[in-house]
C-alpha cells in the first residue's frame, strides 16, 4: 500500500518538502491542489489569495461558468444611466496572470470522499481541499418570468432589462420593488435601488412613483438612514409599504396577502437560497436553503475538507450577505486552508469586517459597517460591542468613498 | 507495511520539529491575516487604488496613532472610528506593523 496523498498532505507541506529529496514516490509529491468553484467577490477572492500567500507553493484551480465577472455593487446605479453596465465587467487575467488555472466551465458533481469535481464536459478535476463560492438561486414566484419581470438581483442583461423598462415607462406611472423576506442578497440593496431611481423620477418624470413592497415588518438595512432620506428626500416619488410579502404576479398587478398593487414597472426580487451546486455537493442544512460553516476556516459543517463562501453560507449574527463579507470569507478560507497544508491549525480566532456603502443619488451615499470577532462560548463570530454604525447622514464624501471602495474591492478580489 | 510505519514516524518526529518553529509563523499569519481584513477598503497589502488612503509602507507609529484616535473617538472620521472600535489596542499595533512592513510602492521594495 503506497503513502496516500492525503496523509502525507496531513503531515504537513513542510515535512512534504524534506521528505521529497528523500524517498517518497514522485508521483505522490507535488503542490497541493484546491479547486475553487465560482468566481464572484468571495471566489475569486479565496483563489487570488490561496496564490498570494501560497506563494506558488499551491495549485489553484478557479472554475466558472460566466466568460466575465459583473460586479452587482454600482450596478442600480445602471439602472437610471448615472455608469454603464461596461465600466463593471472585468476579466480574469489578473487571476490568470498569477498562475491560476481559470476554467469557463459548469460543474456536474462533487465527490466529496474521491475528492473529485466533475465538469459537464466530461472533465476531473482531483483537490485536497474544495472551496465553493456559488452565490444564490433564486426561489420561484407564481407568474413571474424574470424575461418579463426583471429582478436585476445579478448584473447583467437583467439589469440592461429593468433600465430599459424604466426608460420606457410614461410619467406618471408607478415602478413597484418587491423585497423579499430576509435574509436575502445585498440587505440594503432594495433601498438604494428606490432612492436612485426615484431621484431619477424627480428630474425626469416627475409625475412617477417608487413603491417599495417590502415582506419584511420594516426595513431590513439602515433603518433609521434610509426612513429619514425617503421621507426628507422624495416625499413625493417614494412611497414604503412594509409587510407586503408577494404571493403571486397576474400581468404586471402583484398580488399581497390583503392587498392588489397595479404598477408599469414590476420589479420582483425573489426569495432565494444558497445555489445548486451548494445542493449538489450535499452542503446544504440549514432551513433547506443555507450552508452553515465554522466560521474560523469557512469549512462546510456537513463536509469536512469543502469550505463554503459568500451569500450561500447561514449567516451568523448580524452578518450581511454582501460582497465586501464574502470578500473576506474569501481571505480567511484561504489562510485557514493554507495553514492545514503547512501542518498548523487555522487562526483560532479570526475578525470579519463589513462595509456597505448605498448611493441615494449619483452623488451621495451613505454606509453601515460592523466588525465580527470569534466568541469562544458561542462558538460563532458575533458582532463586536460598540463597534460599527451608520453614517450621520448622506454625504459627497461618502459618495467619493462609495466609488474608491468599489475601485479598491475589486482591485482586491480580482487583481 | 514497514516503508509506511517508517515514513509514518519520520513524519512524527519532523512534526515536532515544524511545531517548535510554530510561534513566530503564527504572529506573521495573525498580522497578515488582521491586515487583510482591512484590504477590502484599502488595496491589497494597503496599495489602494483611487479613492482611498494608502497604507503601505506609511511608518508604524504614525499608522497605529491615527488608529488609536479613531479608537478613542478623538479623530472625527465618517466610518472608521465604527471600525478601529472593533480591533483591541494589540490587533490594531499588528495592522500598523503589517502595512508599515510592505514597501511604499509595488515593486519599490522586493
Amino acid at each position: 500500500m503506497s503513502v496516500s496523498r492525503r496523509s502525507f498532505l496531513q503531515a504537513g507541506a513542510g515535512i512534504a518538502a524534506i521528505l521529497a529529496a528523500g524517498r517518497a514516490p514522485a508521483a505522490v509529491i507535488g503542490k497541493p491542489r484546491v479547486v475553487v468553484i465560482g468566481g464572484g467577490f468571495g471566489g475569486a477572492t479565496a483563489a487570488r489569495y490561496l496564490s498570494l500567500w501560497g506563494a506558488g507553493k499551491v495549485d489553484v484551480t478557479l472554475v466558472e461558468r460566466n466568460p466575465e465577472f459583473i460586479s452587482c455593487p454600482v450596478s442600480n446605479l445602471v439602472l437610471t444611466g448615472e455608469r454603464s453596465l461596461d465600466q463593471l465587467r472585468f476579466g480574469y487575467e489578473g487571476l490568470t496572470a498569477r498562475g491560476i488555472r481559470v476554467l469557463r466551465g459548469e460543474v456536474a458533481a462533487v465527490d466529496a470522499a474521491a475528492r473529485t469535481v466533475k465538469l459537464s464536459d466530461g472533465s476531473t478535476l482531483p483537490w485536497d481541499r474544495l472551496v465553493i463560492a456559488p452565490g444564490v438561486d433564486f426561489r420561484a414566484v407564481p407568474g413571474v418570468d424574470s424575461e418579463q419581470i426583471p429582478h436585476a438581483w445579478k448584473a447583467g442583461p437583467q439589469t440592461l432589462l429593468l433600465q430599459r423598462q424604466l426608460a420606457a415607462m410614461a410619467d406618471g406611472g408607478v415602478f413597484a420593488i418587491c423585497v423579499p423576506k430576509a435574509p436575502y442578497r445585498c440587505p440594503p440593496g432594495p433601498y438604494e435601488r428606490a432612492c436612485l431611481v426615484a431621484d431619477w423620477f424627480q428630474r425626469t418624470k416627475p409625475k412617477a412613483k417608487v413603491l417599495v413592497l417590502d415582506a419584511n415588518p420594516e426595513i431590513v438595512s439602515k433603518k433609521a438612514l434610509f426612513a429619514r432620506i425617503f421621507a426628507e428626500r422624495f416625499p413625493k416619488h417614494l412611497e414604503y409599504i412594509p409587510n407586503s410579502e408577494l404571493m403571486e404576479v397576474k400581468g404586471r398587478s402583484a398580488l399581497l396577502e390583503f392587498d392588489t398593487v397595479q404598477a408599469d414597472v414590476l420589479n420582483v426580487i425573489p426569495p432565494q437560497q444558497a445555489s445548486a451546486i451548494a445542493r449538489l455537493a450535499g452542503l446544504v442544512n440549514v432551513n433547506d436553503r443555507w450552508c452553515d460553516v465554522d466560521w474560523r476556516s469557512m469549512e462546510a459543517t456537513a463536509t469536512p475538507g469543502i469550505h463554503v463562501l459568500g451569500d450561500a453560507c447561514f449567516p451568523t449574527h448580524t452578518m450581511p450577505k454582501s460582497a465586501h463579507m464574502a470578500n473576506q470569507h474569501g481571505k480567511l478560507a484561504a489562510a485557514a486552508i493554507l495553514a492545514t497544508f503547512d501542518g498548523r491549525a487555522p487562526d483560532p480566532a479570526p475578525i470579519l469586517m463589513n462595509t456597505c456603502y448605498s448611493y441615494i443619488n449619483a452623488r451621495e451615499a451613505i454606509h453601515v459597517s460592523s466588525v465580527h470577532a470569534w466568541d469562544e462560548a458561542k462558538r460563532t463570530l458575533m458582532p463586536v460591542a460598540g463597534a460599527g454604525g451608520l453614517s450621520a447622514a448622506p454625504s459627497e464624501e461618502e459618495g467619493g468613498y462609495a466609488a474608491g471602495w468599489a475601485r479598491n474591492i475589486w482591485f482586491d478580489t480580482l487583481g | 507495511m514497514k516503508p509506511q510505519n517508517d515514513f509514518r514516524r519520520r513524519c512524527g518526529l519532523l512534526l515536532v520539529a515544524a511545531l517548535m518553529a510554530l510561534p513566530a509563523l503564527a504572529a506573521q499569519d495573525t498580522a497578515r491575516n488582521l491586515a487583510a481584513t482591512c484590504t477590502g477598503c484599502h488595496g491589497t497589502d494597503g496599495y489602494a487604488r483611487p479613492g482611498m488612503p494608502a497604507l503601505a509602507g506609511r511608518p508604524a507609529e504614525g499608522l497605529l496613532q491615527l488608529l488609536a484616535e479613531f479608537r478613542s473617538g478623538a479623530r472625527p472620521s465618517t466610518i472608521m472610528q465604527q471600525i478601529a472600535k472593533g480591533y483591541s489596542e494589540e490587533q490594531l499595533r499588528l495592522i500598523a506593523g503589517y502595512f508599515a512592513s510592505r514597501p511604499a510602492a509595488p515593486g519599490a521594495g522586493s
